[in-house]
């Protein structure tokens, strides 16, 4: 995520020599829309860590098996923050293929992602794209494409998906999901994946990975299963509760290896009472 | 998305199949499936994806048989891939070699050299479909993302075109100046309100640097802090700055300098937002004046002088201070007689005199209210320099004033405090001037007078006694002792002279001359001589009660103003009754002056007193100017000599011949006219002896006794 310190009416920068976050996750996910200086840090991490792939992939897959639940429960509106670039199997055509009339609000602060989105996007009058810092809790919640898009009487799945390992804590993530915790109805859901080990599990040759990571993409913060868990406060957890991502709710027994349990992150969905 | 792919193909002819080749299908697909999974992201689950590519399969296994053999379905397969996102690298690899290894053995079909062959042309095919579609898609992701770029810097330029057009114009209506300057101090842009306020284009004003618009009067921080600021070690500053126009005139702003740094945080621009305050500074400057200024004369007003006054013992830049403390004499008369008019045009012209006549550095004139006017003098290098002020004052105001027809002359009274700031306080020198000032009106005005601190610690004293006097005569701090009046002729005590003393709880035992003018000038010399007389008369009672026929009158002080009493006769006598006296036991002793000065009333008092017996003694005779021609006319029984004649008389040797003839000749006078004399201040026997011989009736003094309490007089008496 780039820095905000800039007034909310300034333009985001566009920079090209720089990788965005959201290109090389596209590049990650075998998608053509990055450039060179994408390709090139998204190679060099999965160059040191590998499994760095496996895990984008088990995220991504998070968010399909996250929405089919929230689908399952009846929810038919969902808030995606941190949307990124709309590669395959983005929040709408998973919810839309179930419930044709499903809305969705997609969040991101790359001005080229949302650009893109809004670009696929013309004419389906129930997706909205908007451009912000997720951070700003209040200046998503009031804007006009959440506000004219989703019924706040109506419960709400937001979507934090690969999203909150690149908030420090320095930026208060509980403040953050606390915020849109409160502006959403009874009734709604969080689902968030999230970066993370248990004490003992990280292998020192990640930590080159890492500063490639942190340098070239962004800061990532990883957070132990105890520390995701408390970011659903005043939410209850459905079932399993913070699990390791490939864990929670698996749709296939194949799916699952002798890795899975040691994954290096952590799902979890929580309801709004 | 437009991308949304129908990952669910149809299965053309599957129930064609044989159920053997249709269960080989799927057990290869489900191996396909496995090699694939991960080499991308598919938005199926693994079980979608083997459905999907079991579909694939039945396509391929229908084009090895098929009749005539076409390699479309290949080519048809590659692209179906690519369009359910398996757009992974390792795909096509794996999928090409999977096909190689086991998709006949899988089927349940002979490797022969025909299926060999066909297979190998699916596989080709179908690698050209897959890298066909893979190349279309990326291209058409390449051309999205690009596109998506673009959208985004018009956007982005599009807000940034907007934000800056707000800017410039808010640049350029801003009523607030605004300049900028690069760290330099090179003028490089100022908007419509800084030229307006300045009388500058925007041509001449990138002609300057901003040192070029230093003012003389700039306080020393403004250009400190400026250093500071494109030194970058400060970020911004207020301050209050002149600047000079184009047209010569002065603008007064309030100045905010701003500093705007680049991207590392280095100094790059300054930003300047000037706001005209002339009118607000002018009209505070004139509202201070008014606010220090007396609006009659001009002249600095109380608050400015005391100020100023206050400022000289703060600073203490100056080692002493003096003080001229003015005050018109008669004033009011010239006020209430010739109207205020005239009252106030004759104060315009004192305060110009003043003001003409003191000038200079450190000399302030100022005018405290009403007739009221006052000089500081800073940096006085001794009294003689306020006293030079004072004459040259005084010298200023002789001559007449002209004043609508009328010549005014006035005069003025002057208090001069002057000293070393150390030591005093400004309210210290106020109050000493004011005090001083009154002193000079009570010497007789029109002249100037200097503070005494000794004559002022007497007037603390008498001032402190005549305050606290009324309730020590409640109290009963008075008493009175009594001093035998003794007859020459056979020594004996024939009356008494009543002392009054005060017993004063701070200061001690007082002598009347420590109190008795104070209490004449409060008026309380009335009740207090009236309880004196009471106490003597009562006194004289019991005498009479113990001595009969022997026992002394009680000879009483009567002050000037108690003889002009109305009510002294009625006071004397209901004592005289009270206390059961006969009015010959009590004798009233009258200054010369008392007596002589008077008008006809007190005349009248005195005899209604004689009349009803009281004896009348002139107290201190031949000190003052005594008309002895009426002295006939007066109803006066005895004549006191004073003290001050006895001198001569001391001693036989030391004789003085005027003297002795002085008091021979007053007691003959006396004689003639039927008085009695007392000679006082007899502290000798010769004096006694001599007074005697010449003629004398009555001695007092120490020779005989001091005054002495009541009961000692009854000692005296008894012997």
């Amino acid at each position: 995520m780039d820095s905000v310190e800039r007034p909310t009416w300034a333009p985001g920068d566009i920079d090209l020599g720089r990788p965005s976050i959201a290109r090389v996750y596209d590049y990650w996910l075998g998608g053509a829309h990055n450039f060179a200086v994408d390709r090139a840090v998204g190679d060099r991490v999965l160059a040191d860590v590998p499994v760095l792939k496996s895990v984008i992939l088990n995220h991504r897959a998070f968010l399909r098996r996250a929405v089919r639940h929230l689908l399952s429960q009846g929810i038919r509106q969902f808030l995606d923050l941190g949307s990124g670039i709309p590669t395959v199997g983005n929040v709408h055509e998973i919810a839309q293929a179930v419930d044709p009339t499903a809305k969705v609000v997609y969040v991101d602060i790359d001005p080229v992602a949302v650009a893109h989105s809004r670009a696929i996007l013309t004419g389906n009058e129930l997706v909205g794209v908007l451009q912000t810092d997720v951070r700003d809790a209040r200046g998503v919640i009031k804007s006009p494409e959440v506000r004219n898009l989703l019924d706040f009487d109506r419960p709400i799945g937001v979507l934090m998906v690969a999203l909150l390992h690149f908030v420090p804590d320095s930026d208060d993530p509980h403040g953050i999901v606390a915020a849109y915790r409160d502006a959403l109805p009874s009734g709604s859901h969080l689902a968030v994946s999230h970066a993370g080990y248990e004490d003992g599990e990280w292998d020192p040759a990640w930590d080159d990975a890492k500063s490639v990571y942190n340098r070239g993409v962004s800061e990532i913060t990883y957070r132990r299963k105890q520390e995701v868990q408390a970011l659903f406060t005043g939410f209850e957890l459905v079932e399993p509760g913070v699990e390791r991502l490939p864990l929670w709710r698996p749709e296939s027994p194949d799916d699952l290896d002798e890795h899975s349990a040691r994954f290096l992150g952590f799902g979890a969905m929580g309801r709004k009472p | 998305m437009t991308e949304q792919v129908d990952h669910r193909v149809a299965t053309p002819g599957r129930s064609n199949l044989d159920p053997a080749v249709l269960a080989g299908a799927e057990s290869f697909a489900r191996t396909w499936a496995t090699a694939v999974i991960g080499s991308s992201y598919v938005p199926m689950t693994r079980a979608e994806v083997a459905e999907h590519l079991q579909a694939l399969t039945e396509v391929l296994v229908h084009a090895l048989h098929a009749s005539p053999f076409r390699t479309a379905p290949g080519y048809e397969i590659g692209a179906r891939l690519v369009d359910a996102h398996f757009t992974g690298t390792d795909t096509l690899g794996r999928t090409v070699q999977l096909l190689g290894d086991d998709l006949l053995g899988e089927l349940g079909i002979a490797p022969d050299e025909l299926m060999r062959s066909r297979l190998a042309a699916l596989q080709g095919a179908l690698s050209a479909g897959y890298a066909r579609a893979l190349r279309e898609r990326t291209l058409a992701e390449q051309e999205a993302i690009r596109a998506a770029v673009l959208d985004a810097r018009d956007q982005a330029e599009a807000a940034l075109r907007a934000s800056e057009a707000r800017f410039r114009a808010m640049f350029t209506e801003a009523a607030i100046g605004i300049g900028i300057a690069d760290i330099e101090g090179r003028i490089l842009d100022v908007n419509q309100a800084l030229q307006d306020m300045l009388g500058f284009s925007v041509e001449e004003m990138r002609q300057y640097n901003i040192r070029d618009l230093m003012h003389p009067e700039d306080g020393s921080s403004v250009w400190r802090l400026y250093d500071q600021l494109t030194a970058g070690e400060c970020d911004h500053y207020r301050a209050e700055k002149r600047f000079r126009r184009a047209d010569g005139e002065q603008v007064w702003t309030h100045l905010t300098l701003s500093l705007v740094r680049d991207d590392h945080g280095d100094p790059q621009y300054q930003v300047a937002m000037i706001e005209d305050v002339t009118d607000r500074h002018l009209l505070q400057n004139r509202l201070r004046y008014q606010a220090l200024h007396d609006p009659l004369t001009g002249l600095p007003n109380r608050a400015l002088f005391l100020e100023r006054l206050g400022r000289v013992f703060n600073s203490r830049a100056r080692r002493r201070a003096g003080l001229c403390y003015l005050d018109l004499d008669g004033f009011k008369v010239i006020n209430d007689s010739l109207g205020h008019d005239i009252g106030d045009r004759l104060l315009v012209e004192v305060g110009r005199r003043l003001d003409h006549s003191v000038s200079g550095e450190g000399k302030l004139v100022a005018r405290m209210g009403g007739d009221e006017f006052v000089i500081l003098v800073e940096g006085s290098r001794d009294t003689r320099d306020i006293v030079d002020v004072a004459d040259r004052v005084l010298r200023e105001l002789e001559s007449p004033i002209r004043i609508g027809g009328h010549e005014l002359t006035v005069s003025a009274s002057i208090g001069i405090v002057e000293r070393e700031l150390a030591g005093t306080t400004a309210a210290d020198l106020m109050r000493d001037a004011d005090i001083t000032l009154y002193w000079a009106k009570a010497d007789g005005k029109s002249r100037w007078a200097l503070y005494d601190p000794e004559r002022n610690a007497r007037e603390v004293a008498r001032f402190t006694l005549s305050a606290t006097m009324p309730a020590a005569l409640e109290r009963d701090e008075f008493y009175v002792d009594y001093q035998p009046l003794v007859r020459l002729e056979d020594s004996t005590v024939v009356g008494v002279e009543a002392l009054v003393r005060w017993q004063h709880p701070e200061f001690g035992r007082l002598a009347p001359d420590r109190f008795i003018e104070l209490a004449e000038e409060t008026g309380l010399i009335v009740p207090l001589g009236r309880w004196v007389l009471r106490r003597a008369c009562g006194q004289a009672r019991r005498w009479l009660e113990e001595f009969g026929e022997a026992a002394p009158f009680v000879s009483v002080n009567l002050a000037v103003r108690q003889s002009r009493d109305p009510e002294l006769v009625r006071d004397v006598k209901r004592i005289l009754d009270e206390c059961a006296l006969p009015p010959h036991h009590l004798q009233l002793e009258l200054t010369e002056s008392a007596i002589m000065g008077t008008a006809d009333e007190p005349l009248e008092a005195l005899r209604a007193l004689s009349d009803m017996g009281v004896r009348i003694a002139i107290d201190d005779f031949g000190t003052g100017y005594s008309n002895l021609a009426y002295l006939k006319h007066l109803p006066v029984h005895e004549l006191k000599i004073a003290g001050s004649f006895m001198e001569g008389l001391r001693a036989a040797d030391e004789e003085d011949a005027v003297d002795a003839q002085i008091v021979s000749t007053l007691v003959q006078l006396a004689h003639a006219l039927r008085l009695g004399v007392t000679a006082e201040g007899v502290e000798t026997p010769a004096q006694a002896k001599r007074l005697h011989r010449i003629g004398c009736d009555t001695g007092q003094g120490w020779f005989f006794a001091k005054p002495m309490k009541p009961e000692d007089i009854d000692e005296l008496l008894r012997r």
